[in-house]
């Protein structure tokens, strides 16, 4: 019972990792210029599609395989951001959500074209797959890996953000665009790359993820919505925010999926109302000083 | 003293010869096109639906994700309604779009509170929750193969609903005529002057005495009675339906349907639910796995080159002819 226990919760947590790479990109974007990217999705999804064309088309190695899409997916991002999104910034956030949305759509179609409507799966290499076992508990390799990967990112970005010169022009930007442009911070450079960083992060949690979470055409608005969920729950513009965000909902989607079958699909949208209820502005509030 | 200051609101109230054209083509259709009654109908009830959230986007300033929620809710009151023996269509509508109107009351209290973001989140959120409880209460809902023997008594007891269509067009239209009526009763009100200030600018609004929150809810509740009325009007019409009423793909439809026509005219939605379903019905003739890619580029290509949508754009267009006109000696 306890061993099942801690297995779920394994599970949850890796799954939240997940979330937490895919969401990340979409906090910081929300963050930094309140842009709001309903297509954040759609990068992890080509992430995923990438991954499965490059492993088992071209037979790359896993980890070569990964960190090509990864850079792949940031630099088609950057195209994307010059020129579709960049005209943008200024409108209603009704324009952005509406342009965002229909290029989520059409990311589906494109997928839907080239790769076809059923699931597709990412072979997975000898050294990942398998479980270990401790004693009576086992614990699926890949599972831990990704697990490994959400908490390596999380320090990555923490450290990041708080001791590079690079992470204070987005920590300044986040917290007041317009003093942090007149103190000299090239406030829309830092966005284009702090947007393809966070594209290139969600490809690489799509071609990770794609064994966990599924991949097919739908994906991108699957994932939309959980992604969406992790920003509110977590605050957007907040690492920590969404990392304490995605794990709570990665393991209590799991947990609620496996313990109450009938009532699991609700469970995230329950603890979403608990916590906006009681943290309006997200968990993030619990981190800041200033409450 | 006072007329002078009401004038440029009672100018915007008065009825363009635009809108009067609008109606009179609405009914030359019935005429015109006697084969496309039954698509003509679908057209209206689904622009009435536009309408609803035209009402919340153009005017309340709210970003929804969730608005078949409400006409879903609509939809399957009327298919209970229709089942378990009030087979009476127009005060089976009026109930459909009450009960509507009161979960529209109920949810918004979580709408009003927090920004644009948590607003798109709620309303997606509730939408799914909506879907997914009616997808599990198989029994109540009939799931995915739909509610079934659904009847309904004929209007006033004496036009049955025909297979072509003609009851069903001329009940739509005069469901969404007064629909739309009542809505553009509302928005030129002094309430919905106060609505559209809010949306502008919810500070200012406030600091000159409007509560913002009642005003938003107001809005919200309304335009989940119409988006009740309009799906109970579907039901009645098509005496069939499935959770599909409820999906999350009917909202983002009619979020489409609301930006292609132009959001804040009342007409945007009708125009737009004309294009999308004579569009969905060349263009998926054509690839049909593919029709959600042709409608996301619509959409980005309106976005980009007509913000306002057909609607928007037209008036732009109009008013720029006009203005030439008159700069001319």
């Amino acid at each position: 019972m306890l061993l099942n226990l801690i297995g779920v919760f394994i599970d949850g947590l890796s799954y939240g990792a997940m979330l937490f790479v895919i969401a990340i990109g979409l906090s910081i974007t929300l963050g930094l210029m309140g842009f709001v990217n309903l297509a954040h999705g759609a990068f992890a999804m080509f992430g995923g599609y990438f991954m499965v064309t490059l492993v088992g088309r071209y037979e790359w190695p896993f980890i070569p395989a990964v960190l090509a899409v990864a850079v792949l997916v940031a630099l088609l991002s950057l195209v994307i951001e010059r020129v579709v999104y960049a005209p943008f910034y200024r409108a209603s956030q009704l324009d952005q959500s509406l342009l965002t949305f229909g290029v989520m759509l059409m990311a589906g179609g494109i997928a839907h074209y080239y790769w076809g409507p059923s699931q597709q799966a990412v072979r997975i290499p000898e050294f990942l797959s398998g479980r270990w076992q401790l004693g009576d508990l086992s614990i699926s390799r890949y599972r831990a890996m990704l697990l490994a990967v959400g908490i390596g990112l999380l320090i990555v970005l923490k450290l990041g953000l708080d001791y590079t010169r690079f992470g204070a022009m987005i920590r300044a930007s986040v917290d007041n665009q317009r003093v942090a442009g007149g103190l000299g911070v090239p406030v829309r450079r830092v966005f284009m790359i702090a947007f393809a960083v966070g594209c290139g992060l969600a490809a690489l949690g799509g071609a990770l993820g794609a064994e966990v979470l599924g991949l097919d055409p739908a994906f991108a608005a699957r994932y939309l919505v959980l992604c969406l969920l992790v920003v509110v729950v977590g605050g957007a513009g907040s690492i920590n925010g969404t990392f304490f965000a995605a794990m709570l909902l990665g393991v209590c989607d799991v947990a609620s999926k496996y313990y109450i079958p009938q009532f699991g699909a609700f469970m995230i949208y329950v603890v979403m109302v608990l916590v906006l209820l009681y943290r309006p502005k997200g968990l993030y509030s619990l981190f800041s000083r200033k409450g | 003293m006072n007329e002078d200051i009401l004038k440029p609101f009672l100018e915007r109230a008065r009825w363009q010869p635009m809108e009067v054209a609008f109606w009179l083509f609405v009914i030359a259709a019935f005429f015109l096109f006697p084969d496309y009654r039954v698509l003509g109908a679908q057209v209206l009830v689904i622009g009435t639906f536009a309408l609803s959230l035209d009402l919340l986007l153009g005017y309340a300033g709210i970003v929804t994700l969730g608005q078949a929620a409400f006409f879903g809710t609509g939809a399957f009151v009327a298919g209970w309604l229709g089942k378990y023996g009030w087979h009476e269509p127009l005060s089976g509508l009026l109930i459909s779009g009450l009960v509507a109107a009161a979960a529209g009351a109920v949810s918004a209290q979580l709408i009003v509170r927090g920004n644009d973001l948590s607003r798109l989140m709620v309303t997606l959120g509730l939408g799914l929750v909506l879907y997914e409880a009616a997808n599990k209460a198989t029994a109540l809902t009939g799931g995915i193969d739909g509610l079934q023997g659904i009847e309904f008594a004929p209007l006033f007891g004496v036009f049955a609903f025909d297979m072509y269509g003609n009851v069903a067009y001329v009940y739509a239209a005069v469901i969404a005529f007064v629909l739309l009526w009542i809505t553009r009763r509302l928005v030129n009100s002094p309430y919905g002057m106060t609505l559209q200030a809010t949306r502008m600018n919810a500070k200012r609004a406030v600091a000159v005495g409007i509560n913002d929150r009642r005003t938003l809810a107001i809005a919200y509740t309304f335009a989940a009675l119409v988006a009740g009325m309009s799906g109970a009007l579907l039901t009645q019409l098509t005496q069939f339906l499935t959770i599909d009423a409820l999906s999350f793909g009917r909202s983002a439809d009619i979020l489409i349907i609301a930006a292609l026509g132009g959001a804040g005219y009342l007409y945007g939605g009708f125009i737009g639910a004309a294009v999308f379903v004579i569009g969905r019905d060349m263009l998926s003739g054509i690839s049909p796995a593919y029709w959600h890619f042709w409608l996301g580029l619509i959409l980005v290509l309106t976005i980009f080159f007509a913000r306002g949508g057909i609607v928007g754009s037209g008036v732009k267009l109009w008013r720029r002819i006009a203005g030439m006109r008159s700069a001319r000696p």
